[in-house]
């Protein structure tokens, strides 16, 4: 008995931790309605700058707590510079676009982290005053979990006095519920969404300070609590505080018991969990319906079909590609290969993020799985590659077609929420099912059949079976099924009205999706010769997003150009210096400035602009 | 109605960026193959996305590199020059690289990488393309067992080899209620299974009563500790590292999961995993590792003079690795007398050679060298942790027979 109430207790601190971050997120997005990335990197710096100043000043208690303080105001300050700096231009963009920016945030705080604080793990001082533990009914406890647990209610209870009992949390709470007619009534959004910033990033620098006496701090934190912070905030419902405390309760709890029961599926426990809720309630556990955010893509100029010359350009593009083999070296076509694969993928994700208004966070779970399907029937049961590339649409396709039912009867952030949640299955399953996928240590040995296997043949194996894929895409784009996918974007509601089955049409286009990115994860496993899980985890999917982003939304060329772009930059700069993601990130963030419609998005703009003069 | 509209820029733009594209990739065309140049050696590793780890590693190569070429270079005065990438610890990543330095940089030798599905990824590579591959650091059974191929050699003693010298220790031990901890992948469920097995055929009469599967990186450390300490083992296996290792002790020291148990720990003694434990290293567990400022024989006195005097800073397990890594290639092209695949792929086999841990071998028939680890216990001395009574595990004596090693292998 006095064992379950200590596990009990250890789920209550891990639900503390949990529940400072993913308040400040929720707080964030409700508000803003930004998707940040971010989040994680200013935890991360709130535990740097915290086991700075716990090693200088943190040995008496004032010293210690002092720090701690200092270090969530000083995540607070550079979530607010972020806004002033970035996110402030960026709030006519589409919606989403500011995603980018953050991720290109992310890859910068990472650099400059490990450049500051050097690579090694920090084991910080202990709190003082609360290094020893307790006894429990004979089990002991340690003093400083007991001062977490109660930190988390203290903490809700202030965030819920400032949002009632003050002006400021009133306007808060105003642009939460409608941030039009906020602004409408005279209150500046600029300054209200630097101070919500500064809260939400001072909330995850506390969480992550607290962490200095619990944790070795190391350049991993910030990716591994911003996803969990994301369930947290989505099982919660968005943008409500005690929701986020609910449901950090409920996944402190089930990680505390669940490791008891199911010792081995802890890597999907609350992947699981967030599935089945996103199931049962539509808006989480305490979400609103009106609380739901807008869609992906505000939808732009409408798309049109090329005519004249520049309807022939595919074409042409298509025709030069396929002559560069008489020119390139070895592996300047390998590059390329990955590149037209990579292109298809994007494309794929583009059908649903542009087209559907749908943002996907787990499409590399179809990419993955095709990559999986062809490698499996082309070793386990020995087929010939052509017919081990068919299964790959059709595993991709079917595993959509399966996801895609449940996730299409949900939008906006909880859509993708849930499709991550199916991402992580899949991902897992592949991850330990070892009798049948390898788990981590993949499947080796899937090279092309012998007549495709010169780096030329393959190369126009690919360009041919992904030119054709990107061209039945850019078909269905114009055929009364993209129109109808686009109304339903447009307005779901006039789109049922005149008879158009919203939620089939886009599960079907979910499944197309899927079945490309499928295609695509077949040709990259015959390129790559082995498969791995990481082709289906969470970075696989969130470079599909930012190419399609980098790209631009609105445009049918937009995800092919920005596949090509961040390809072609990660490798070409992952060659040259250490310091890649410093640099990538900070081209994300110029190309977010410069083109904040995306690159493809600018140049229309900028022709029809000259057009218009 | 739309379709009417001219001309659309988008096409444009694709076609402008696509140039441009071509103009990037058409740029590192080959150099062109020489004799008497340099001998260029093709080096891929997770610099970015394991830094504490990798960054010793390299320093450790460079060293070797330095000395060789010293020393007057490679077949008759050509020196040794190293094209070093990072993989972004992803597997993909590093086959497109190793690629890029066989195309491209004409490397004659690929070698490196820490993550087992990364080593196995160019592995695969290596066989498929005819190139020699010294697989650094990875510690996967698969990489020269189930899944090893005629071109790729590991320096490293893999996770079996962990395992059995830990074993020999922990039969030892009084203790007959066993429980494990192992982040749940690869790595650790095999280093788990491979204990299990090993101590149950020296002692029938233990019993392994709890097992906990934190997710790498993931250890929810207040739990697990407890679930462990519930099983009311007498000995706990770890095979934890980094993050999750730094969690688990001081959870476990604040709950008393270690008071009166003994606990056998897998590669913790390597100064990349104790040093950040500082004051609060584990007392008394027993462990593979590398005492670094311990060891007085010649040839690890020589290493480590080297090594302080370049960098500044003393080694960890991860210098040696590089340092010994460069140094077989170097010895085994002076043994190939040539820079031919074959030929150097040959000459590894069955290669001999002092490490600073001492002489070791590449054994012909598995491609697995003989270079050891040191088993001994964790103590705290002057506010950082390190190893005692420890001694030097040759590898050689670790590994199963040639014959039991060759039939794991598949066909040629």
């Amino acid at each position: 008995m006095s064992f379950y109430l200590v596990q009990f207790l250890s789920g209550l601190a891990t639900a503390a931790t949990l529940f400072l971050v993913s308040s400040g997120l929720t707080i964030v997005f409700g508000v803003t309605r930004i998707v940040n990335f971010a989040h994680g990197s200013f935890y991360m710096l709130g535990a740097y700058i915290g086991w700075s100043l716990a090693e200088r000043i943190g040995s008496t208690p004032l010293g210690f707590w002092g720090g701690v303080l200092a270090a969530a105001l000083a995540a607070g300050v550079l979530g607010a510079v972020m806004e002033v700096l970035l996110l402030r231009r960026l709030y006519r963009s589409p919606e989403l676009f500011q995603l980018l920016a953050t991720f290109g945030v992310v890859l910068v705080v990472q650099d400059v982290a490990s450049w500051i604080w050097g690579p090694e793990d920090l084991l910080g001082r202990r709190a003082p005053g609360l290094r020893g533990s307790v006894e429990i009914l004979d089990q002991v406890f340690p003093l400083y979990d007991l001062v977490l647990i109660a930190l988390g209610p203290l903490v809700l209870a202030g965030l819920w006095l400032m949002f009632h009992r003050t002006r400021w949390g009133t306007l808060i709470r105003a642009a939460t519920q409608d941030r039009e007619m906020t602004a409408a009534l005279g209150v500046e959004p600029g300054r209200l969404f630097t101070g919500v910033l500064f809260l939400g990033s001072a909330l995850a620098g506390l969480g992550g300070a607290l962490q200095v006496p619990r944790e070795a701090i190391n350049l991993g934190m910030d990716m591994g609590i911003v996803v969990e912070a994301f369930v947290v905030v989505v099982v919660g419902g968005m943008g409500s505080l005690m929701g986020a405390f609910v449901a950090s309760l409920l996944i402190g709890q089930l990680q505390a018991f669940g490791i008891l029961v199911f010792p081995e599926i802890t890597l999907v426990l609350v992947f699981l969990f967030m599935a089945v809720v996103l199931v049962l309630r539509p808006y989480g556990l305490l979400g609103r319906a009106e609380e739901a955010p807008p869609t992906a893509a505000s939808p732009g100029p409408p798309l049109s079909a090329s005519t004249g010359i520049a309807a022939w350009a595919p074409l042409l593009l298509l025709a030069l590609l396929a002559l560069v083999p008489l020119f390139a070296g070895e592996y300047a076509l390998i590059v390329l290969t990955e590149l037209v694969i990579l292109a298809l993928f994007a494309a794929s994700l583009h059908l649903l993020i542009g087209l559907g208004g749908l943002v996907s966070f787990g499409h590399a779970a179809y990419f993955g799985l095709g990559a999986y399907g062809a490698a499996l029937l082309a070793t386990s049961w020995a087929a010939p590659m052509p017919l081990a590339l068919a299964g790959a649409p059709l595993l991709g396709g079917l595993g959509a077609l399966i996801a895609g039912w449940f996730c299409v009867r949900r939008s906006g952030l909880y859509f993708a929420m849930l499709t991550l949640a199916f991402a992580q299955i899949a991902w897992s399953v592949t991850f330990q099912w070892y009798g049948v996928t390898g788990g981590d240590n993949g499947i080796l040995g899937v090279w092309p059949d012998p007549w495709a296997s010169g780096k030329t043949a393959f190369y126009l194996l690919t360009l041919g079976l992904c030119g054709g894929a990107l061209f039945l895409l850019r078909r269905v784009a114009f055929a009364p099924f993209g129109y109808a996918l686009r109304a339903g974007r447009d307005s779901p509601l006039r789109a049922e009205a005149v008879g158009i089955d919203v939620r089939r049409t886009q599960w079907f286009a979910f499944t197309l999706a899927g079945s490309a990115a499928g295609l695509a994860g077949g040709l990259y496993a015959f390129s790559k010769g082995s498969v791995f899980p990481t082709l289906m985890s969470v970075p696989t999917s969130v470079d599909a997003l930012v190419m399609v982003l980098m790209g631009g939304v609105q445009t049918l060329a937009g995800p092919v150009v920005g596949a090509a772009l961040f390809h072609l930059l990660r490798t070409e700069i992952m060659s040259l210096t250490d310091l890649w993601r410093l640099i990538l990130g900070l081209v994300i963030i110029g190309l977010v400035l410069a083109f904040p419609k995306g690159v493809v998005g600018f140049a229309r703009d900028l022709v029809q602009r000259g057009r218009a003069a | 109605m739309q379709r009417r509209t001219p001309l659309r820029p988008n096409r444009r733009a694709t076609l402008l960026a696509a140039a441009g594209a071509l103009g990037l990739l058409a740029l590192p065309l080959g150099a062109a193959r020489a004799q008497d140049g340099p001998i260029r050696i093709g080096e891929i590793n997770s610099y970015t996305g394991l830094p504490a780890f990798t960054v010793p590693y390299r320093q450790g190569w460079q060293l070797a590199v330095e000395e060789v070429n010293a020393a007057g270079g490679l077949l008759g005065g050509r020196k040794i020059e190293v094209i070093s990438r990072d993989d972004a610890g992803r597997p993909d990543d590093a086959v497109r690289i190793a690629q890029e330095l066989v195309s491209n940089e004409r490397v004659v030798l690929l070698a490196g990488t820490y993550y087992s599905h990364v080593g196995l990824a160019v592995a695969d590579f290596a066989a498929r393309n005819k190139v020699p591959f010294l697989a650094a650091e990875p510690l996967s059974d698969a990489l020269t067992w189930t899944k090893g191929n005629a071109y790729t050699f590991r320096l490293r003693p893999s996770t079996y080899m962990q395992s059995a010298m830990l074993v020999e220790e922990a039969a030892k031990l009084p203790a007959k209620r066993w429980a494990t901890v192992a982040p749940n992948y690869e790595y650790g469920q095999s280093a788990v299974a491979w204990f299990k097995q090993m101590l149950k055929e020296k002692r029938p009469d233990v019993e392994f009563v709890g097992e906990q599967w934190p997710a790498l990186g993931k250890l929810e450390a207040g739990p697990t500790v407890q679930a462990l300490a519930a099983a009311k083992p007498e000995a706990i296996f770890n095979v934890t590292f980094g993050a999750d290792l730094s969690k688990f002790v001081r959870e476990g020291e604040q709950r008393g999961l270690f008071r009166n148990r003994p606990v056998v720990s897998v590669l913790t003694g390597e100064p990349e995993y104790l040093e950040p434990l500082r004051d609060e290293a584990p007392e008394g567990w027993i462990v593979t590792g590398y005492p670094w400022d311990q060891i007085d024989t010649p040839e690890h006195k020589a290493f480590l003079d080297a090594y302080r005097a370049k960098f500044k800073d003393f080694p960890r397990l991860g210098s040696v690795v590089g340092y010994s890594t460069f140094k077989a290639i170097a010895a085994a092209i002076e043994k190939a007398g040539s820079t031919e695949p074959q030929a150097v792929t040959a000459a590894l086999k069955g290669l001999q050679l002092s490490s600073p841990f001492g002489p070791i071998t590449f054994r012909a028939s598995d491609h697995q060298a003989t270079m050891g680890a040191f088993v001994g216990r964790t103590t705290v001395k002057d506010g950082t942790g390190t190893m005692t009574g420890w001694r030097y595990a040759d590898g050689a004596n670790y590994l199963p027979s040639d014959e039991a090693a060759a039939k794991m292998r598949p066909a040629p």
